[in-house]
């Protein structure tokens, strides 16, 4: 009975059973994401006819949904990647004095702050302005204001992402490229961001599957358009505000079409990671 | 140097030191851990100040002229550096690395880069190692090989000083006394400077070697002498190992 309870052999049970107990979390984890893909797939695929893929939501489709999540998703990006990522440089290469810690709260805090309530914001933010008479009232629900509330989403997700990348570049780079006399911004530019570019795509890539998938301030912004995208002052077409639309839906057809909605949504967003991805390593290779 | 004084933040770290360095030689500076050599030799290329709350006071001649008074990116293209650890960019190939001074400096002729690149890697002593494979990456490189790549790197913007900062330290001893005799080709065409902590490194390469302790410096001869006569008492129980 002795060997039973002797050090080694508890050491080696406890190693078993804490082995087992973090698989079994990971398994508990990954449950929802596999279920989450198992069910779109399942109750999603009867609806992807071709009608529904290339028509609008006038006719029932979602071509015009997937033509404004992409058109949102570009112009946000376009709009909060250099803003973001410029945002990490300062805080990282630049900000360690007390402007930068202000700075560095302040992308915290946003980053934090519900998505309803930026919707909010962007929302009161051209209304007031159109009021001043800066903007034609029918700018309060457009592109442009729905584009203002998911910069606004996106720019702090990117910022600190890119802020953790650039610091994990070793400051001997850093010092290497200074001590041959290359000055500090063409030292960041071409050795620190050339280090970290693949941390700095998945950033972008996290801020982009985080709009992608925002609905509450595009309900408050880009409002629905059952036409296609006609127009930057004009409201628009969203994947997930249409799955909202098709899930409170009264028809049984729209309650499956929210499903097809929604499996198109994930894999645009899988797609637009493996693409990206698939750019890096094409860079990385050629060098 | 003159009357170099160095802080980190509040943090003195090194005190009132003045010291020459003859030109196309070896000098070595040598003392304990934390005793200012590194910070002493950052003061020459103004790498120090590229720290946060660092802080020089005194004046560093080359030439006749203060560095202090020129653009610090002007310095260290032509005071050149080698560090403790070896550190090519991550991200370039051999050659890249090595052309990485002149090319973000703004050269773009491939012909004078292939030749500057040629040239600094027959000078470091790594071209016959390299010649097949400089589109490698530089970190596929052993240790002592990238250290030699960093040198190569140094040597490719044409500084007039080297100044290496323990670059022995990380490697084995192989690669050391391949750098060694490095050192001792490179001082036909250029002045180094070289900070150590191996005494038996300063005796072998150094033709001045100067002795430093907390921050200050305690005595500065030529090499033979320092070791074999030193004139102060803290000087002979360090290089017979009584500490440190």
């Amino acid at each position: 009975m002795k060997f039973l309870f002797d050090r080694d052999t508890r050491r080696r049970w406890f190693d078993v059973i804490m082995s087992g107990a973090t698989l079994l979390c990971v398994a508990l984890a990954l449950l929802p994401l596999g279920s989450i893909l198992f069910e779109a797939l399942v109750r999603g695929a009867p609806a992807l006819t071709p009608t529904f893929l290339t028509q609008s939501s006038l006719m029932g489709g979602i071509a015009n949904a997937i033509q404004g999540t992409v058109i949102l998703i570009g112009l946000t990006a376009l709009v909060a990647l250099p803003v973001g990522i410029l945002t990490g440089i300062y805080l990282s290469e630049y900000g360690k004095h007390r402007l930068g810690g202000i700075v560095r709260l302040f992308v915290d805090v946003m980053t934090q702050t519900p998505s309803i309530v930026v919707g909010i914001f962007a929302y009161s933010f051209i209304f007031e302005l159109s009021l001043l008479g800066f903007f034609p009232p029918p700018l309060v629900f457009s592109v442009i204001s729905a584009v203002i509330a998911l910069a606004t989403i996106m720019i702090p997700i990117v910022a600190r992402t890119s802020e953790e990348a650039l610091r994990l570049v070793p400051t001997s780079a850093r010092e290497a490229a200074l001590a041959l006399g290359i000055p500090r911004y063409r030292t960041i530019l071409r050795v620190v961001l050339p280090s970290c570019a693949s941390a700095l795509v998945t950033g972008a890539l996290l801020g982009i599957a985080r709009v992608g998938g925002e609905t509450a301030p595009l309900i408050m912004t880009a409002a629905w358009n059952n036409d296609f995208f006609n127009g930057l002052d004009q409201p628009i077409a969203a994947l997930p505000t249409q799955v909202y639309r098709f899930a409170v839906g009264p028809s049984l057809a729209e309650n499956r079409a929210a499903w097809g909605a929604s499996l198109i949504l994930v894999l645009l967003m899988l797609s637009i990671s493996i693409a990206s991805r698939a750019v890096i390593r094409l860079r990385a290779v050629r060098r | 140097m003159d009357k170099i004084s160095a802080w980190y933040g509040p943090k003195l770290a090194i005190q009132d030191i003045s010291l020459d360095f003859e030109e196309h030689s070896v000098s070595g500076i040598i003392g304990p851990s934390g005793c200012g050599k590194s910070t002493l030799i950052r003061c020459l290329n103004r790498m120090h100040e590229t720290i946060p709350k660092a802080k020089v006071e005194g004046q560093v001649l080359l030439d006749g002229q203060d560095i202090y008074d020129q653009p610090a990116v002007s310095v260290r293209r032509r005071i050149g550096m080698v560090f403790q650890k070896p550190n090519p960019f991550p991200t370039m190939s051999i050659y890249d690395n090595v052309a990485a001074g002149l090319r973000l400096n703004g050269v773009r002729e491939r012909k004078k880069l292939d030749v500057a690149v040629l040239e600094s890697l027959k000078q470091a002593a790594l071209w016959d190692e390299v010649k097949d494979s400089l589109d490698k990456s530089g970190s596929s490189l052993s240790g002592g090989q990238q250290q030699r790549l960093c040198i190569a790197r140094a040597l490719a913007v044409r500084p007039e000083v080297l100044l290496m900062d323990e670059p022995c330290s990380a490697l084995d001893p192989i690669a050391t006394a391949k750098i060694e005799d490095l050192i001792f080709d490179l001082k036909k065409d250029y002045t180094l400077v070289i900070v150590t902590h191996n005494m038996q490194q300063a005796a072998r390469v150094a033709e001045t070697t100067a002795f430093m302790y907390l921050g200050k410096l305690i005595e500065v001869g030529r090499t033979r002498e320092l070791f074999e006569r030193p004139r102060e008492a803290l000087t002979e129980s360090y290089i017979t190992g009584r500490f440190g």
